[in-house]
């Protein structure tokens, strides 16, 4: 039984079939799912979700299929981790982490969103799916489109850290780095849409998609015991997740899911070298400035984000704020994190740990209220941002006079 | 020889399906004027009600965006291609 009614224009509202579309052709608006809200109140309860699978599928009534689930059967339902000793370095009560850094099986929130995306292109009668990538992306589609069986089509900005080329090459896609930026890419992409019938996961298959972002927010809420968190602080890239974040835990909130009443602020956190969403906000600019990014967050950079005015929005609705991190402030958050919660994240989960800590000493974000913050990635594939900020080991010679003699000369206490 | 332009596929039912056409103007305000002249509804669907590019139309000369060059007062010249092109989410 689906509860997906149809696609929506997210700017006037004009309505289309549920079928591989992604743009208003009047107006040129992103395509929304609409669902069943009424039927689905009926149906969805605590129980029904508890009662489901240890993944992403749990909320499946929630997700726009037709049908049975195609890829993702592992994804999602990561560790919410109560993050006390992070929590104490920052002078918080109640801090967690949610966890996607382990999400199956290519260790990033990614994985969510293509589960879905495959899902649908699967119904959509597509062989064959593809993508443009800053790299995790690049990674879900050709993990998830090997194990389902698709033809696979990977295009990414060549200058990609090496972890993500190898852990996206190795599952035996068709992958194609182009000369330039992900903007560069994404436009190339466009075109390349236009002409090949394929399923693209971002473009024509964006509105699915994109919904499989929601499935972080219901999981923190479930995790917490079915409530709310009084802040989220999560990365924006196109500003999608986000968006799905406010959206899943307005959907909990409207099928009375929810303990309590949804009061909720999300946070938005970029990257210096790469921050036109929090610019505009921040700077209360009417319009979005694209750029040309120059960030170590390379999972972050783009330059002209397609879902940020409804960041801004959602910043807006809920109260919340954003804040621009340095390269330097995303290593040491990066560094803070492992060091205190021994979770080593990538570098927009840098950028997430370093804007909660700007937020958290500049008060905008209260001291002794719960806060959660979205770790999207794993810090395995980003390695070369971080091998110069994080010592070198120490070097000693097979004997037990050299271990005592180089180990007291760097200083350790034995 | 005039300015290609590339057509993306919500607007080709206005240009018989061609994804290319080809228009003589002087910057991107002028060549939006043309296309409307040529195929009547596209500049409803490109721009807003006050005459600027929609937010979620981007368009590219030669490849790199008018918002980094002189947005609609951006010169193009014989030979150029212009794509319009919808805003497309990722990461």
């Amino acid at each position: 039984m689906s509860y997906m009614l149809g696609l929506k224009c997210r700017e006037c509202d004009r309505e289309y079939p549920k079928e591989a579309l992604y743009v208003c052709e009047y107006c040129f608006g992103s395509l929304e799912v609409s669902y069943d809200y009424k039927a689905l109140a009926k149906k969805v309860t605590r129980k029904t979700i508890e009662a489901g699978p240890k993944s992403l599928w749990r909320y499946r009534d929630l997700l726009p299929i037709d049908g049975e689930p195609a890829a993702g059967y592992y994804s999602g339902f990561t560790p919410l981790v109560k993050a006390d000793i992070l929590g104490k370095e920052l002078g918080v009560k109640e801090l967690y982490v949610k966890d996607d850094s382990v999400c199956h099986p290519t260790c990033s929130f990614k994985d969510r969103v293509v589960a879905v995306a495959l899902s649908r292109a699967r119904e959509l009668k597509f062989d064959t799916v593809a993508c443009a990538s800053t790299g995790n992306l690049a990674n879900a589609v050709a993990a998830h489109a090997a194990w389902a069986g698709f033809k696979r089509f990977i295009f990414i900005p060549a200058n990609l850290e090496i972890a993500k080329i190898v852990g996206t090459l190795v599952y035996s896609p068709n992958l194609i780095a182009v000369d330039g930026n992900y903007d560069d890419v994404n436009r190339l992409c466009a075109e390349i849409a236009a002409k090949y019938r394929w399923g693209f996961v971002n473009i024509n298959i964006r509105a699915y998609y994109a919904e499989g972002s929601k499935t972080l927010g219901f999981e923190i809420a479930e995790q917490l015991g079915w409530k709310a968190p009084a802040h989220i602080v999560a990365p924006a890239a196109s500003g999608s997740l986000v968006t799905k974040i406010w959206k899943s835990l307005k959907e909990f909130d409207k099928l009375g899911l929810l303990e309590g009443e949804l009061r909720t602020k999300v946070h938005l956190a970029q990257a210096e070298g790469c921050s036109p969403i929090a610019t505009a906000f921040l700077g209360n600019h009417d319009a979005i400035k694209p750029v040309k990014p120059s960030t170590i967050a390379k999972s972050l950079a783009i330059g002209n984000p397609a879902d940020g005015y409804y960041a801004i929005d959602v910043l807006k609705q809920s109260g919340g704020t954003a804040g621009i991190v340095s390269d330097d402030e995303i290593r040491e958050g990066i560094k803070l994190l492992a060091r205190t919660e021994g979770i080593f994240t990538e570098t927009a989960g840098g950028v997430t740990v370093a804007v909660a800590k700007k937020l958290i000493d500049e008060g905008k974000i209260p001291s002794d209220e719960s806060i959660v913050l979205a770790i999207t990635g794993n810090g395995m594939k980003t390695q070369e941002a971080i091998r110069e900020a994080v010592g070198k080991p120490i070097h000693i010679a097979p004997s037990l006079s050299s271990f005592e003699a180089e180990v007291l000369k760097a200083g350790c206490k034995l | 020889m005039p300015v290609k332009v590339r057509i993306p596929t919500p607007l080709q039912k206005l240009t018989s399906n061609k994804d290319e056409v080809e228009v003589i103007a002087g910057n991107i305000k002028e060549l939006i004027v043309e296309l409307e002249k040529s195929f009547p509804g596209m500049k409803d669907r490109l721009c807003d009600e006050t005459g600027k590019v929609r937010r979620f139309v981007n368009v590219y000369l030669n490849e790199e965006d008018i918002r980094f060059l002189s947005q609609e007062e951006t010169a193009v010249k014989d030979g150029d291609q212009v794509s319009i092109i919808p805003a497309i989410a990722g990461g």
